[in-house]
């Protein structure tokens, strides 16, 4: 018998955030909304179990009450009345706790399902039907409870699977035509090119035989561009042309990874690179107990489409990344870089099929939110971008880094070794396609390759504990997560060396139903694979059992070098290790054509207060503390320079620093440089000035070159395409030029390719966009130093030379100017500044510092100042530059590798002298009015803006959030 | 001596339970951490002079905060608590502690019936920010004669700072039981601006009735409160801290627990 538990508040009021949000679909009137939770529970017979259960699990007796009644509908409920639920098939954490809990109180439970119930008063149906789907719920994963669908449901089973009894499947590709190849890719969701397809029929054919459905998609998994790389790792023809149009360059590439980016991590040859680009995070040394390890992973396509799922399991996914490095890393701290499109579009412009960029603005960032936040690790920092080419795909960046004892950081793996997989139970959730049912979303939606996958963080996080626990008792020898491709690439991978069994029916399934593919390639979040012995099975399943984790044994680990798969004793799979991970290397084509860049000559303002202004409204450079503040990031109490900090004020950091383990000194400064735009005048440049942006914010909060790792992610768009190839081309051969020059290595990487979407037949591309996440291993807290004005009369240093770098600069792309040279970073000084600002930090000399990038100059002052309530007066004469440079480029320039630095008086001779040799130029001083004041380079004054009004300006912008 | 013995109760995501250790640690306790579920079978609470329940999302807070943890420390320590109390060990909750001890009814009665609730904050999500608290090192005047001992707020200036970070924190009573709380002198941390208890956003960051941010029993021996003295156990956790050094108050929160038993 079914029951059905209503909660809701003893004073019932119209939610206000709700009604908001319906304001802005452009919804006009006096309207409410009511919201309740509805319980559905299976399993307890008689009233007073139900009434024991709501009054002792469900209500907060001060606050709310209860109603409850036989069956999922007691009447039909009026038609202002939605319920919404989430899909057959998907996993519902809530619903797990809830059966817990009751079975606590040591009543019986068989089923439990949860919804939310939501009551609108004056908006007609049609309304109401309209913004559900805008705002209440996405049809991937939830629907709304029909009244005539379920007032007949008996049991909660409905919602589940039906049984799976065992057929093998086999795909007839032997005797399949070119044409019938294609099909079998594109119908089964494989991605894979008539080439490889080709490679898989030979291979068969040599068998003898067709594979089975598990054997194909295992192959088109592991050859999937997200596991293995196929853009980066394959061939390109390069050629690079001038402007006219003549070739100046033309290569061959073999593997543009191992030539470019993990060229540069061998030619630099660190000491403390531990084990780099080969397991799942990058790791370096840290003390003398503990290596650091990092990873950065990208969510985009799934954050489109589901926001908040999306990003919450991209989270999820990075934190496995490091629970999964050598023999486990502790989490410590997270890292958050997202670019959306710019979310004043109105509802009616918005290309059918997108979600409102408001929605997956809120959705992402509340899906980082709440992962992060319940696992208890800290999101220290990050950046957001906006631009209007992100509308339908934009980019969810998530990082984490970890600790990992130095003796556990290696995998080790040898025949007999058990395949045990533990935490959550896999269900449909993630599999390519399964849970894009809907026609009408097939045609609506761009990309359909990755399915929504729903997040479980407390889940994720005792699997954490378990795992930590087992690990500092050695009971295991290797691990790995299930992440893209889920057991058969996290499998396979781990095994690779060695073969592998696999018995898939012995995998817990959260519902039945499964076909023993699907069990093999689902991508169930908050599941880990690892290898350990025999005798060490009792007590890693007393640790788990106590966490309240799932393990089970699945497999063992062989010496066939085969990848081997049965069903209740059936095979399904046979495939070589050495076919399966040998990606066919496919040829690309990538052109580059440099075009000119010329300088915009615009007329000289005699006043750029209101421009500064405008400059920090902008999305991009505006305070996004109300982000910040959604993210717990003081967790673990490590937190030794936070990225928004103050009490009364409102500062900024270029970079959070962390101490990760409370019992060593050690901290780590965390940063980032990301500048998508750049890329549209060159990607070469923009890859350098993203590793430029981010050592300069290591450096300015006391970090230095040499103790500095970097990260690459690129977010491209299709490779397919010979510009936006060359492009990336481009970009990669920066990345080695100036990862090479910095002698600063990448440790670790990833790219997510086919970052596009059609609107009305047209393609859209995101600009190429590379993130670098940079960090960086300091002594101790006390060589921290802080972005903001510290005390009235310091004198004010700009650090570096200013040129006029405007192209695709932020004041620029506000006038709508298309002109103007590229900023560049300069090799002849660059690394010098870093190298000697770092010294001058370390001897003390230096009280604040801040480097200047979005805005320049103008705005890095700006920031300054809002941060400290004191003002600064600033002469443009003083800064090093070119004689001929206007004042709107000395203000707004993003010439790289430039700072402002304050010294006390007492320290000026002594600061000077560490710089010799290098451009700096003292500008002015701190002032105690409160108003920042510039002189131009004739002394005449051009900005004169109070701090109340800049603040004004720097934090209205996202108001409505905040 | 003997060093006093704390238990920190950790199950299901919990997330600030090693910090809290830690600042038990310095603070010269001996500490023992300890999953709930371990607890169940082999634990006792009577070796122990403090027990700690630390902020995190226990159970996901799946079913209302710190509801599901609540449920199992009434099903199976109810007694144990009891004598615990009785005995005179000293109980802190931090957060979702907090939200654990009043969904028990440990507070504000120590008689395990919920009187009061820690709700969704007034801007209806999580947040992490610093706030002035007030109420700590004087006592607040209760009218009834007898007024809960001074023990976790010993040695600490009127004003202090703590970060707050949670999405469910707003203390809310029906009238007369906040009276009696009020009365009682139970009320020891208020939301504040620099000099006095404040109700504007974003000072009293949740809404909290009467600005509460923490109260203890009538003995003053449990203690809940929604800021987290574990993350200000060092001078650079305070985020001015290259401005201004400030004492790390929240160690001192610690330290009182402890000293009580030196």
């Amino acid at each position: 018998m079914i029951w059905r538990i209503d909660v809701f508040p003893k004073e019932e009021v119209s939610s206000k955030g709700l009604v908001s949000q319906i304001r802005d679909l452009g919804l006009k009137g006096d309207f409410k909304v009511f919201c309740r939770k509805v319980y559905f529970v299976e399993g307890p017979g008689n009233e007073a179990d139900i009434k024991t259960i709501a009054q002792s699990l469900l209500i907060d007796s001060v606050t709310e009450k209860y109603s409850y009644h036989k069956g999922l509908f007691s009447k039909k409920p009026d038609p202002t009345e939605i319920i919404i639920t989430y899909n057959p098939g998907v996993s519902d954490p809530v619903a797990l706790s809830f059966e817990k809990a009751i079975r606590d109180l040591s009543l019986e439970v068989k089923n439990t399902k949860i919804a939310r119930l939501y009551k609108f008063e004056n908006l007609s149906i049609d309304q109401i039907k309209d913004l559900s789907i805008q705002l209440l719920y996405n049809p991937l994963i939830e629907h709304i409870l029909e009244y005539e669908k379920a007032a007949r449901v008996e049991s909660l089973d409905e919602f589940l699977g039906q049984k799976y009894k065992f057929q093998l499947v086999e795909v007839d590709i032997l005797n399949a035509d070119d044409q019938r190849l294609k099909d079998i890719s594109t119908d089964g969701c494989l991605s894979l090119s008539l080439e490889e397809m080709h490679i898989i029929k030979e291979y068969f054919a040599k068998r003898k035989r067709n594979p089975t459905d598990c054997e194909l998609e295992t192959i088109a998994t592991l050859w999937s561009e997200h596991c293995g790389h196929k853009t980066f790792r394959g061939l390109i023809d390069y050629e690079e042309k001038n402007s006219s149009g003549d070739i100046i360059k033309k290569t061959s590439i073999n593997n543009l990874l191992k030539s470019t980016i993990m060229k540069a991590t061998q030619e630099i040859n660190s000491s403390d690179c531990v084990s780099v680009f080969h397991d799942n995070s990058g790791v370096v040394k840290f003390d003398k107990d503990f290596n650091v390890c990092f990873k950065v992973e990208t969510h985009n396509h799934p954050s489109a489409l589901e926001p908040y799922g999306g990003a919450s399991t991209g989270i999820g996914g990075v934190i496995r990344d490091i629970l999964g490095t050598g023999q486990a890393a502790k989490p410590f701290a997270s890292i958050d870089v997202f670019c959306f499109s710019p979310w004043h579009i109105a509802y009616d412009d918005l290309p059918l099929g997108l979600l409102h960029p408001k929605r997956v603005m809120k959705g992402v960032i509340g899906g980082v939110r709440d992962y992060g936040n319940r696992m208890g690790i800290p999101t220290v920092a990050g950046a957001v971008l906006f631009d209007e080419r992100f509308l339908g795909n934009p980019l969810v960046y998530c990082g984490t880094l970890g600790l990992i004892p130095k003796d556990k950081s290696f995998k080790k793996s040898e025949k007999g070794d058990l395949v045990i997989v533990c935490g959550a139970k896999t269900g449909r959730d993630g599999i390519h396609g399964a849970t894009f049912s809907s026609k009408e979303l097939d045609e609506k939606t761009v990309f359909l390759t990755s399915a929504v996958q729903i997040g479980n963080a407390i889940e994720e996080k005792k699997v954490t504990e378990a795992i930590l626990r087992a690990r500092d008792l050695n009971l295991f020898n290797a691990i790995t997560d299930c992440g893209a491709g889920g057991l058969s690439s996290a499998v396979t991978e781990l095994a690779g060396e060695h073969g592998v069994e696999v018995s898939l029916e012995k995998i817990p399934l959260k519902y039945s139903g499964l076909n023993y593919t699907e069990m093999w390639i689902s991508e169930s979040q908050e599941r880990m694979v690892f290898f350990a012995k025999k005798e060490n099975l009792d007590k890693l399943k007393k640790i788990f059992q106590e966490e309240d984790v799932e393990i089970t044994v699945i497999g063992k680990v062989t010496d066939t070098h085969k990848l081997e798969l049965f069903y209740e004793k059936n095979k399904v799979c046979e495939i070589d290790m050495d076919f399966v991970l040998d990606l066919p290397k496919l040829k690309k084509k990538a052109v580059w054509v440099i075009e000119k860049e010329e300088e915009a000559n615009l007329p000289e303002k005699t006043n750029y207060s209101e421009d500064l202004k405008m400059l920090l409204a902008s999305p991009n450079i505006a305070c996004k503390d109300w982000i910040l503040r959604q993210y717990d990031h003081e967790v673990q109490a490590g937190s030794a320079l936070k990225a928004i900090y103050g009490i009364e004020n409102l500062s900024v950091s270029d970079a959070a620093v962390v101490r990760p383990d409370l019992k060593s000194e050690k901290c780590i400064a965390i940063s980032t440089g990301i500048n998508p735009f750049y890329s549209d005048i060159d990607p070469y440049w923009m890859s350098a000035l993203a590793i430029d942006e981010a050592l300069r914010n290591v450096v300015c909060v006391g970090g230095a070159l040499k103790n500095t790792f970097i990260l690459d992610n690129f977010c491209w768009g299709s490779p397919q395409d010979e510009r936006t190839l060359g492009g990336l081309v481009r970009a990669s051969s920066a990345a080695y030029d100036f990862s090479t020059y910095f002698g600063v290595p990448f440790i670790s990487g990833k790219d997510s390719l086919y970052n596009e979407y059609s609107v009305e037949n047209k393609k859209i591309s995101i600009p190429g966009t590379l993130l670098i996440s940079a960090f960086s291993v300091m002594d101790n807290w006390q060589g921290i130093i802080s972005a903001n004005l510290k005390q009235k009369e310091n004198l004010l240093y700009v650090v570096g030379f200013t040129k006029p770098h405007m192209g695709a600069c932020e004041y620029f792309r506000h006038l709508k100017v298309k002109e103007g040279f590229v900023p560049r970073v300069d090799k002849l000084t660059a690394k010098k500044i870093f190298e000697k600002l770092s010294e001058a930090i370390k001897k003390e000399l230096v009280l604040s510092c801040h480097d200047l990038s979005e805005g320049g100059l103008a705005v890095a002052i700006a920031e300054m100042c809002i941060g400290s309530n004191l003002g600064a007066n600033i002469f443009l004469g003083d800064v090093p530059k070119d004689n001929d440079v206007h004042n709107y480029e000395v203000l707004f320039s993003e010439s790289p590798t430039r700072f402002i630095v304050e010294i006390a008086k007492d320290k000026k001779e002594k600061f000077e002298k560490e710089l010799k040799g290098l451009p700096y130029g003292l500008i002015g001083c701190v002032s105690e009015d409160k108003k920042l004041v510039v002189y131009a380079n004739e002394s005449e004054e051009i900005i004169n803006v109070g701090l109340a009004d800049l603040k004004e300006a720097w934090t209205k912008t996202f108001e409505e959030f905040r | 001596m003997q060093k006093p013995k704390v238990l920190i109760i950790r199950t299901a995501g919990t997330n600030c339970d090693k910090e809290t250790e830690f600042a038990f640690h310095l603070s010269g306790a001996d500490t023992e951490l300890c999953h709930i579920n371990h607890l169940k079978e082999s634990g006792s609470l009577k070796n122990y002079n403090i027990i700690a329940i630390p902020g995190g999302f226990s159970y996901g807070d799946d079913l209302g905060a710190g509801k599901i943890l609540a449920l199992e420390l009434m099903l199976w320590f109810k007694n144990e608590l009891k004598s615990f109390i009785d005995k005179g060990g000293l109980i802190i909750g931090i957060c979702n502690g907090f939200q654990v001890l009043v969904k028990t009814g440990i507070l504000p009665d120590l008689d395990f019936t919920q009187k009061v609730t820690l709700t969704f904050n007034d801007s209806a999500r999580f947040e992490d920010r610093w706030v002035y608290l007030q109420g700590a090192g004087r006592r607040a005047q209760g009218a009834a004669g007898k007024k809960p001992e001074n023990i976790w707020l010993k040695d600490l200036p009127e004003i202090i700072n703590l970060p707050i970070a949670h999405g469910e924190g707003k203390f809310y009573a029906e009238k007369a039981i906040l009276d009696k709380i009020e009365n009682n002198g139970q009320v020891v941390l208020r939301y504040a601006d620099t000099k006095k208890s404040s109700n504007v956003y974003p000072l009293n960051p949740n809404g909290s009735l009467n600005n509460i941010a923490g109260i203890t029993d009538i003995t003053g021996k449990v203690f809940g409160l929604m800021p987290h003295p574990e993350r200000f156990m060092f001078e650079y956790q305070w985020p001015s801290w290259k401005e201004k050094q400030v004492e790390p108050f929240g160690l001192q929160i610690f330290r009182n627990g402890v000293s009580y038993f030196k």
